[in-house]
């Protein structure tokens, strides 16, 4: 090393960062949010950005649970036909005060209302002024669902649902359904600037938007009059946005962040042996699997479903696909949702039974089309090498499987449309509530949508209708218990795999609870 | 010179035009749309989508939406992000100083250490250090760009602590931006510390990203200096008895330096796609990565406004190496 290169590190280490400032908190975040406005979106990138940080809901996830807490709302009344809600709002919330928007009174019953009209009215003034889409709102149904949004008091709201919808009050949680200031949206339309809510969002949440640089950082204060202030233990929060997965793990090593999102799985093992660091894990709330078209020949028949079940190794899978980093799959729910039927067995990986069951079936030497998304998702990192694994282990039982990929809107569009025989798809939960994986990835009102084994079995439905419309969860509990019990017994699809997920940390960091829902928050956390 | 600037300007009139055509028909050729996109596996109402695609003007048939997509154009509207509902311009204008400062200083690496290189090789023709210098060109030239960056930030950054390993500035200093380039802003801004963290931010990235120019530019140097080194003028020069330094600085190198600057000239399209590599691995925001999540997204505005004002950059940039021809070897200047 030459005199010139000691100089340059010289210079270097002397100039590197000052000290950060105590309780700032740097989460190297993986992409930059679209936008603020939680309801034009789905993806938790954006969601962690401002539901998370930004806004309350009347309802909200217990940290680290799919269970539901009163948020906005201190409680709540339901009529005995389940289709009237009434919530009685919490006082003394305040919104932020920004250099964009200074409020001139607390949260109350307007804001809840013009929260939803926004997203149920297509002819609401602001969505004239602001013209955008509510995905996430329409996929859940609540669009059509709620009849009306009205203001009993200043302090109290009253929905009106047209049909009953047992996971309403989750779905209140669900990012889409963040509260917004009508005062702000009102003093947006009178200034003519009402796509501002998209970039300078107003809520009122544990954090305070200060500032965003896309696909650099984003800034969040602690909000000083935050209504639960116990929950309130970091001055500042940053979103340093590091798109890739290796660079996020040197930003931790090196202390230039306390928390990462999505290690890759190579890296655990370091990350594990590491002194600074902590690595709590959870089983993700999702799971990944192999569909069979059971609208097609011979996919119709159970023996073939059967045999190609029982002949897929999916403690292989595990080890191949997801480096270890995943649980075997029984059940079309995660085992952390409630109603998680515990009895249920995989039939026993059993080559020879396999090719009985197929020749009973009259469907020896069978070729067929598996398809294999053309993306890396939650539920499965490697679409292409679990499709592989998968021809080879039906080779085994003399069926010649042909792998099929196409662009991923593509992909899902012909999947609907029930153009595949057998294909690796999955689902990541969106509100904790059973019916949103038996009622929307098998009910017979989705096929054609997310049944994508376009299996419509009446006995398994009307245990799941049924469900729908009560209110008690250990009724459903045990509806839902039977209805896995069919599932199992008829298997339109073969569940694989949940993905466990993983949140490397520095020690500094307490408290932090890794959510199933795939969110990152951090009300609750506190650096040491 | 005005003739020849009409000339040229006349060319990049069809030029852009057909840029337009490219970027619209790749993007809508990819499958997909941005509705779908965004859904994912989650289920769709087909009046949901009809309406979003409606809104966002999907719906039309190709050709109009083109012709719609040029009307606007011609106006100066480059159209907005059907994700973010940002106008495209807006967009491009935060995140391009962003690349720019990372280009020009990986141009300047590249320049100055290349033409040392290649100077170096050169006089030193069959020697040790002529076949060190053209073996670490050909390694640099070789070299993934995703690996030579977390190979130097695990060495640089972590392992010596000399550097960061990503972003443009510590997270500490919030620095609003003014001209967008960080080195000026962080001067202006007058906090302590904020420029020397700014210059150490853009080290690694800068020599990640001018890693293979360095290396074109050296091999250029040197097999143009070879060339020049064998005319007669110069050994007219060396026999005035002119200085060692002189004959290869004056003489030599002026001459030899017409197919280094053409090749300068083209590095810059190499340096834009080296970009979003470089980008990526360094957390850069810049129009890089904002093209590739625009890509993802079928974003439709933001690729085809991103790739138009790329392309403009890189004639701009040729346009200027035309010119500078002209500086350096006045016979090309008389014969236009």
């Amino acid at each position: 090393m030459n005199k010139y290169s000691l100089a340059l590190g010289a210079l270097l280490t002397l100039s590197a960062g000052g000290a950060m400032a105590a309780g700032t908190l740097v989460f190297c975040s993986e992409g930059s949010p679209a936008g603020f406005d939680p309801a034009r979106y789905t993806t938790g990138t954006d969601f962690d950005a401002s539901a998370e940080t930004v806004f309350n809901r009347l309802t909200e996830f217990v940290r680290g649970e799919t269970g539901i807490r009163p948020a906005l709302a201190e409680k709540w009344a339901v009529t005995p036909d389940g289709l009237t809600y009434t919530f009685t709002l919490r006082k003394g919330v305040k919104f932020h005060t920004t250099p964009y928007f200074k409020p001139t009174r607390d949260f109350n019953a307007d804001d809840v209302v013009f929260t939803f009209q926004r997203l149920i009215d297509k002819n609401h003034p602001f969505n004239k002024a602001a013209p955008a889409q509510y995905p996430y709102v329409t996929d859940m149904g609540m669009d059509t669902n709620i009849a009306a949004v009205e203001k009993v008091d200043p302090y109290t709201v009253r929905f009106k649902l047209k049909a009953v919808d047992a996971a309403f009050l989750q779905n209140l949680a669900m990012s889409f359904s963040s509260v917004q200031s009508a005062e702000y949206a009102s003093q947006l339309l009178k200034t003519n600037k009402a796509g501002l809510i998209n970039t300078q969002p107003i809520g009122t949440g544990p954090f305070v938007f200060k500032s965003y640089q896309k696909d650099a950082v984003i800034r969040f204060d602690a909000n000083p009059s935050y209504w639960r202030k116990d929950e309130l233990k970091l001055d500042k929060l940053i979103f340093a946005i590091t798109p890739d997965a290796s660079v996020r793990y040197q930003k931790l090593q090196k202390g230039e962040c306390h928390v990462m999102a999505y290690p890759r799985p190579a890296d655990l093992k370091g990350m594990q042996s590491n002194p600074q660091l902590q690595v709590p894990q959870q089983a993700g709330f999702n799971l990944g699997w192999v569909s069979y078209n059971t609208k097609r020949k011979p996919f119709d028949k159970l023996e073939v479903r059967q045999a190609l079940d029982m002949a897929i190794n999916k403690k292989a899978i595990i080890q191949a696909v997801y480096a270890g980093a995943g649980q075997l799959a029984t059940n079309p729910m995660p085992p952390t949702q409630w109603s998680y039927n515990k009895s249920l067995k995989d039939a026993p990986y059993d080559v020879n039974k396999a090719k009985a069951l197929l020749k009973k079936a009259g469907a020896e030497k069978l070729t067929l089309s598996l398809w294999a998304m053309p993306v890396q998702r939650p539920y499965n990192p490697n679409a292409k090498l679990m499709a592989e694994m998968i021809q080879a282990d039906w080779a085994k039982i003399g069926v010649n499987a042909k792998i099929v990929t196409y662009e991923w809107g593509e992909y899902i569009k012909r999947a609907k449309a029930g153009e595949d025989d057998t294909m690796l798809i999955g689902w990541s939960g969106d509100n904790g509530d059973p019916d949103n994986w038996l009622g929307v990835n098998l009910g017979c009102s989705a096929v054609g949508g997310n049944n994508y084994a376009q299996w419509c079995n009446k006995e398994f439905d009307d245990l799941i209708v049924k469900a729908r419309t009560l209110t008690s969860q250990a009724e459903r509990t045990k509806l839902y218990e039977q209805a896995q019990v069919i599932f199992k017994r008829e298997i339109p699809f073969t569940p694989v795999a949940h993905s466990t997920v993983y949140m490397p940390m520095s020690k500094k960091v307490e408290g932090y609870k890794i959510s199933p829902l795939a969110l990152h928050s951090f009300y609750g956390v506190s650096l040491k | 010179m005005i003739q020849f600037l009409l000339k040229r300007i006349g060319v990049v009139i069809p030029t852009f035009l057909g840029i337009t055509v490219l970027a619209f028909a790749l993007i809508h050729m990819i499958p997909g749309d941005p509705v779908l996109v965004m859904l994912g596996e989650r289920n769709i109402d087909p009046v949901y989508y009809r309406e979003a695609m409606h809104r966002m003007g999907l719906d039309l048939p190709l050709w109009q939406q083109y012709v719609n997509y040029l009307g606007r154009l011609l106006h100066g509207d480059l159209g907005t992000s059907l994700i973010s509902q940002t106008p495209v311009l807006e967009e491009f204008r935060a995140l391009f100083p962003a690349t720019l400062e990372l280009s020009l200083a990986a141009m300047v690496f590249a320049v100055v250490f290349g033409l040392a290189a290649g100077i170096m090789a050169a006089v030193k023709r069959g020697t040790v250090v002529d076949h060190t210098v053209m073996g670490a060109a050909l390694t640099g030239y070789s070299m993934p760009i995703f690996w030579w960056g977390l190979i130097l930030i695990m060495l640089v950054s972590v392992h010596l602590g000399w550097t960061p390993v990503s972003g443009r500035l510590d997270i500490e200093y919030d620095i609003a931006p003014v001209t967008g380039l960080m080195l000026i802003d962080t001067l202006i801004s007058g906090e302590p510390g904020a420029f020397a963290s700014a210059l150490e931010h853009l080290i690694l990235p800068a020599i990640v990203l001018g890693t293979i120019p360095l290396a074109v530019i050296a091999r250029m140097t040197r097999s143009a200096m070879l060339e020049v080194l064998r005319e007669d003028y110069i050994r007219t020069a060396r026999a005035k008895g002119l200085s060692r330094s002189r004959v290869i600085l004056k003489h030599a190198l002026r001459n030899a330096l017409m197919p280094v600057v053409t090749v300068i000239g083209l590095q810059v399209g190499t340096m834009l796609a080296g970009a979003v590599l470089t980008e990526t691995i360094f957390s850069w925001p810049g129009i890089g990565k904002w093209l590739i999540d625009a890509i993802g997204r079928r974003d439709y505005p933001v690729v085809q406004g991103g790739i138009l004002l790329v392309a403009s950059m890189i004639i701009l940039v040729n346009l200027l190496v035309d010119l500078l021809y002209g500086v350096i070897n006045p016979r090309i200047r008389h014969a236009r």
